[in-house]
């Protein structure tokens, strides 16, 4: 018997830890499913929000966190996801829904792409090149000749999607903003065990050995030019994916609400997660969509004092995020149960 | 196929020069490894035995000369095909994957034997199923053999040094290779383990038939392992032969002795 085996069999108030977590996962997943029933719409759209950017932080973590290549600039790639919805939805009245692969497909190509000549740069010098392309992206999304399609300064604005059918669950109906929370539920979900997959075999420990050790994972047979600018390239796909779902659940795009603040906030999500974790793109999302506000209930004149207290805080009790804790506490609880 | 490439020849370095600025890190060094041997490769520090190695593995480009693996030139292989043709190596001051436990390092090593590539890897396709399969199996094979059962899920870089040698060579056990580069196996390890080390090579090249080129500063383990041994100094070959041919070899002698040059 491994040691693992035999805590396995301990019973925790009667049940095993397997049943334990089996038992949680139905529980959680009846929650998931009745939540939106149960808040208002405002609070529905502020949790679609956070789904979105719990998508755009596992993207960045594949990159940063995984690969060890920085980014100052996937508000960019954020961007060209929403736009790209945008002028489908728009322009060309694709179905929303639709728009999600196209977006995915062109952030791929152009992640790809930056990820060639990024090839070259390493540490600072990266992370000064991706915050170049952060600081140039309002700015031409703005540019007159593109006005056409993006709409100048003013953007796009959308229709929310209509629910495809009426449902009422609690006295609720089925509202839009409950609607798109299935339907984001659903992207995130398929999102993350995409990435899941990805990053637990062959493709995940070589992006891992990239940034432990670069010289022996090319001894390993390890391709790393192609390594690195792929996953640059699936990293701006998710970040993309995420600013396309972004568009159809705010219903609305401009050219400065993808600023170099934007970016900077997915780093933060996934400094405060934790790096290299899946989950932990979760906790960063939950960080970045609701301290915020909690700030500025807090502090309506200096409410990024706030924020900042919090973020400093939040590093010294937790320097390598919310799930480094949690394994702390994990690996502490194990100890205690043998 | 080149002109004059014994089959029974894995490996032939042809007047390999190397240098750096104005040091001469090698000097036209030649010398062939027969297959299913074990050829060791000494000289004082600085000789230019890593500079060597890092040239095998395309590391390190050479200005002259040519390197020959079965046969074929790999002067133009990039470096990370050199696994798939089958030279696997270990790192002097070790080079793990320091963040990956033990198991997923010795499985990074057979990535030059499975093709999953990103969509596969992302869908989980069968071939990557299958391929995952048979790298934990030879994972798992590994370490037994190595004998890091205990340690199979722990990262490597809490690991003592010792056992973080034996991962890393189980890392290059796990690509198959048909020659094994050991750039200093021995050092840092106590006296017992350096006794196990000897027979572990042995081991190694009659159980997997693997070749070995041996870089190693013992000379009781070199030249109780080694069936031929090459000599440099200052980038220089200075002796090819057998171990007591090379042992009694004056300038090896002047060389180790520091009355030299
Ligand atoms: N990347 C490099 N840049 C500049 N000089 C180098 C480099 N690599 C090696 N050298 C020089 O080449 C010479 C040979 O070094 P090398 O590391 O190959 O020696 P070695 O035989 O492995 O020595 P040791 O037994 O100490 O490991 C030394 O003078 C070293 O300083
Ligand atoms: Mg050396």
């Amino acid at each position: 018997m491994t040691r693992s085996g035999a805590v396995a069999e301990l019973r925790y108030f009667g049940l095993t830890l397997r049943q334990w977590i089996i038992l949680g996962a139905i529980v959680g997943l009846v929650l998931l499913l009745v939540m939106p029933f149960l808040l208002r719409n405002y609070r529905v759209f502020q949790i679609n929000l956070a789904m979105v950017y719990a998508i755009a932080i596992l993207g960045l973590n594949m990159l940063t966190g995984y690969n060890g290549q920085i980014s100052l600039g996937h508000g960019a790639f954020y961007a060209i996801g929403g736009y790209t919805a945008a002028i489908l939805m728009h322009r060309y009245g694709v179905p929303y829904w639709a728009t999600l692969p196209v977006a995915g497909f062109v952030c791929l190509v152009a992640g790809f792409l930056f990820g060639l000549p990024a090839l070259r740069l390493q540490g600072h010098y990266l992370a000064l090149a991706t915050f170049a392309l952060a600081l140039a992206t309002p700015q031409i999304l703005k540019y007159k000749h593109f006005e056409e399609f993006t709409g100048g300064v003013q953007g796009i604005v959308l229709d929310k999607p209509e629910p495809p059918f009426e449902f009422s669950f609690l006295g609720q109906a089925l509202s839009q903003d409950r609607w798109l929370y299935f339907f984001t539920l659903l992207v995130a979900a398929i999102m993350f065990l995409l990435a899941w997959n990805i990053l637990r075999g062959r493709i995940g420990r070589a992006m891992i050995a990239i940034r432990d050790q670069p010289i022996a994972a090319a001894a390993m047979g390890v391709n790393l030019a192609m390594v690195k600018s792929l996953t640059f390239g699936v990293s701006a796909m998710y970040t993309g994916v995420a600013g396309a779902l972004g568009a159809i659940v705010v219903a609305f795009v401009a050219p400065d609400s993808f600023n170099i603040f934007l970016s900077i906030t997915i780093l933060v999500g996934a400094v405060v997660g934790g790096l290299a974790s899946i989950p932990a793109a979760i906790f960063g999302a939950i960080f970045i969509q609701y301290v915020p506000n909690i700030a500025d209930q807090i502090s309506k004149s200096a409410p990024w004092a706030v924020y900042g207290v919090f973020l400093i805080g939040l590093m010294y009790l937790m320097p390598t995020g919310v799930m480094g804790l949690l394994r702390l506490v994990g690996a502490r609880l194990r100890k205690y149960a043998e | 196929m080149n002109p004059g490439v014994d089959p029974e020849t894995l490996l032939s370095v042809r007047g390999i020069s190397v240098r750096f600025g104005g040091i001469v890190a090698l000097d036209s060094v030649s010398f062939d490894v027969p297959r299913g041997r074990i050829c060791g490769l000494i000289g004082p520090n600085g000789a230019g035995k890593t500079t060597l190695f890092n040239c095998l593995s395309r590391l390190y480009d050479y200005q002259e000369g040519d390197i020959l693996f079965e046969g074929r030139s790999i002067t133009r292989v990039p470096v990370h095909e050199i696994a798939g043709l089958g030279m696997g190596r270990t790192f002097q001051n070790l080079a793990l994957f320091r963040t990956m436990s033990v198991t997923r390092n010795i499985m990074l090593g057979t990535h030059c034997r499975t093709r999953g590539g990103f969509l596969a890897n992302a869908l989980r396709l069968p071939l990557v199923r299958a391929e995952e399969e048979r790298a934990g199996r030879r994972a798992g094979e590994l370490i037994e053999y190595l004998r890091l059962g205990a340690v199979r899920d722990t990262p490597v870089g809490e690991l003592p040094f010792g056992t973080q040698k034996r991962v890393e060579l189980a890392r290059a056990l796990a690509a198959e290779p048909k020659l094994l580069l050991l750039d200093e196996p021995a050092a840092g390890l106590n006296h017992e383990e350096l006794g196990d080390l000897g027979t572990l090579i042995r081991d190694i090249c009659d159980r997997f038939a693997i070749t070995v080129l041996l870089v190693e500063h013992h000379m009781s383990l070199v030249m109780s392992v080694s069936d031929r041994i090459v000599a440099l100094n200052f980038g220089r070959k200075i002796a090819d032969g057998t171990p007591a041919e090379v042992q009694n070899d004056p300038e090896v002698i002047r060389a180790y002795l520091g009355t030299g040059e």
